[in-house]
C-alpha cells in the first residue's frame, strides 16, 4: 500500500467519525449505564451536553466550578449511579484539592476533559493550565489518558470507564485540541 | 467597620442528637470536623457518610447522593467554614432542587477546628439568606431548641424542594467523638446499608 492509498484509507475510516464522535461518545456512555452528569460548558463538550440534557434517563448538573463535580460524583456512586464529568483543562486547576477526595475514598471518577492551550491556541491564557494538565492530575493520583483522534477517543473512553466503574479506579480522558479543532475567533 | 454577629447559644452535640434521635430512613452526610464529631457523637450508623477532608463538598455529596437515590431523604449536617467553601454549590444544589435533599449548617461563627478564628458569619453573613439568593425556597435560621425541634420534623415531612437550616450553636469545641477514618471502609459500610455491592 502507497503511503497516499493509507491515507485515502484513513480519510475513509474517519470521515463518519469526524463528525459523529459526540453522539458515538454519547452511545458509548449509555452503553457504560451512566446516570448523572455534571459539567462547566466547553465548546468541545456542546454537543455531549445537549445529548445528555435532552435525555429523561440522565440527570444533568451544571456546576458553579469543576471541584463540585468531584463531590457530586462521590455522592452519585455512594447511592449507586455512575456519573461522568464533563471539564475543561482549565478546571483541572479547579478540581485539585477535591480529587483527594475520590482517591481516599476509591470511587469510580470519569472525567472527559477538553484540552486548551496546546494545539493552534489563539488565547495564550489557556496555555499554563493547558501545559499542566496531565502533570496535575497524574500528580493526584488520576490515570491519564488520552485521545487524539474520534477512534482512539471513542475506544479510550469505553475502557475508561470499565476502569472507573468495574476497578474503581479515577480516570480522566484528555480530548485533544488537535482532535477538537482550533477555536475559531 | 467589622460588624460581629451574636453569639448562638445552642449547645451543638445536643443540637445534632436532637436532629438524629429519630432516624427512621435518613442517610446523613457528615461535613470535615466538629460536624462528623457531633454525628458521631449522636450514634455512628452505617447510613453515615463522615468527611474528614475535602472541604466545600459536603453539601454537592448530598446532591449526588440525593440525585440517585430519589426515594431516600439525605440530611448534610455542615458547619459554616465548611458550608462557606461551598457556597457555589447552593447555587448547583438549588438548580436541581431534589426534594429529598436538606441541608443543616451548624453555624457558630468560627473555624473551630483551627483555633476558633472568626468566620464570614462572625463577620455578619447570613448563610440562610445566601441559600434563598440561590433559590432554596424553603432557607431559615433557628437559635433555640423550640426551632430545633422545627427543623427535626422537617426532616421527615414532605417538600417541594431542596431545604436548607442554619442553626447557631454556641463556639465551643466538645470532647471529640471521633469515626473511622478509613474512607474506603466508611464508603463500603454505606453501600451495603443501601444493598449495594461492594468490590
Amino acid at each position: 500500500m502507497t503511503r497516499e492509498d493509507v491515507a485515502k484509507r484513513k480519510n475513509v475510516d474517519r470521515a463518519p467519525l469526524e463528525a459523529e464522535w459526540p453522539a458515538q461518545l454519547y452511545r458509548v456512555l449509555k452503553a457504560a449505564q451512566v446516570r448523572q452528569v455534571s459539567y462547566v460548558p466547553d465548546a468541545g463538550h456542546s454537543e455531549l451536553i445537549r445529548l445528555f440534557g435532552a435525555d429523561p434517563g440522565v440527570v444533568s448538573n451544571v456546576l458553579t466550578t469543576e471541584e463540585e463535580g468531584i463531590a457530586i460524583a462521590t455522592g452519585a456512586w455512594l447511592g449507586g449511579s455512575r456519573s461522568v464529568l464533563l471539564l475543561q483543562s482549565s478546571g483541572v486547576g479547579n478540581c485539585v484539592n477535591m480529587l483527594s477526595l475520590v482517591t481516599m475514598t476509591r470511587t469510580p471518577l470519569l472525567m472527559l476533559v477538553t484540552m486548551r492551550g496546546e494545539w493552534a491556541e489563539f488565547n495564550p491564557w489557556q496555555v499554563p493550565m493547558g501545559l499542566a494538565t496531565a502533570p496535575v492530575l497524574t500528580a493526584m493520583g488520576i490515570r491519564v489518558m488520552r485521545a487524539d483522534t474520534p477512534r482512539d477517543l471513542i475506544e479510550t473512553v469505553e475502557s475508561a470507564a470499565t476502569l472507573a466503574y468495574e476497578a474503581e479506579q479515577q480516570v480522566a480522558v484528555l480530548l485533544s485540541q488537535r482532535l477538537l479543532g482550533a477555536k475559531k475567533w | 467597620m467589622v460588624k460581629h454577629m451574636a453569639q448562638g447559644a445552642l449547645d451543638r452535640r445536643e443540637v445534632v442528637a436532637r436532629l438524629l434521635a429519630r432516624r427512621d430512613g435518613l442517610l446523613v452526610v457528615s461535613g470535615l470536623g466538629s460536624p462528623t464529631y457531633d454525628v458521631h457523637a449522636a450514634g455512628d450508623h452505617d447510613g453515615n457518610y463522615y468527611l474528614w477532608g475535602a472541604m466545600g463538598a459536603a453539601a454537592l455529596i448530598g446532591l449526588g447522593l440525593a440525585q440517585a437515590q430519589p426515594d431516600r431523604t439525605v440530611v448534610v449536617i455542615t458547619g459554616d467554614g465548611e458550608q462557606l467553601m461551598g457556597l457555589g454549590g447552593l447555587a448547583t444544589i438549588a438548580v436541581s432542587n431534589p426534594q429529598n435533599l436538606i441541608i443543616v449548617v451548624i453555624d457558630n461563627n468560627h473555624f473551630g477546628e483551627t483555633g476558633m478564628q472568626v468566620s464570614h458569619t462572625g463577620h455578619g453573613l447570613d448563610l440562610a439568606a445566601v441559600a434563598q439568593s440561590c433559590g432554596f425556597k424553603e432557607a431559615l435560621a433557628v437559635r433555640d431548641m423550640k426551632g430545633v425541634d422545627e427543623v427535626a420534623r422537617a426532616l421527615h415531612a414532605e417538600a417541594s424542594g431542596a431545604r436548607f437550616f442554619v442553626i447557631k450553636v454556641k463556639a465551643e469545641n466538645p470532647a471529640r467523638s471521633l469515626p473511622s477514618r478509613d474512607a474506603v471502609h466508611i464508603k463500603n459500610r454505606f453501600r451495603a446499608h443501601l444493598g449495594l455491592g461492594t468490590m
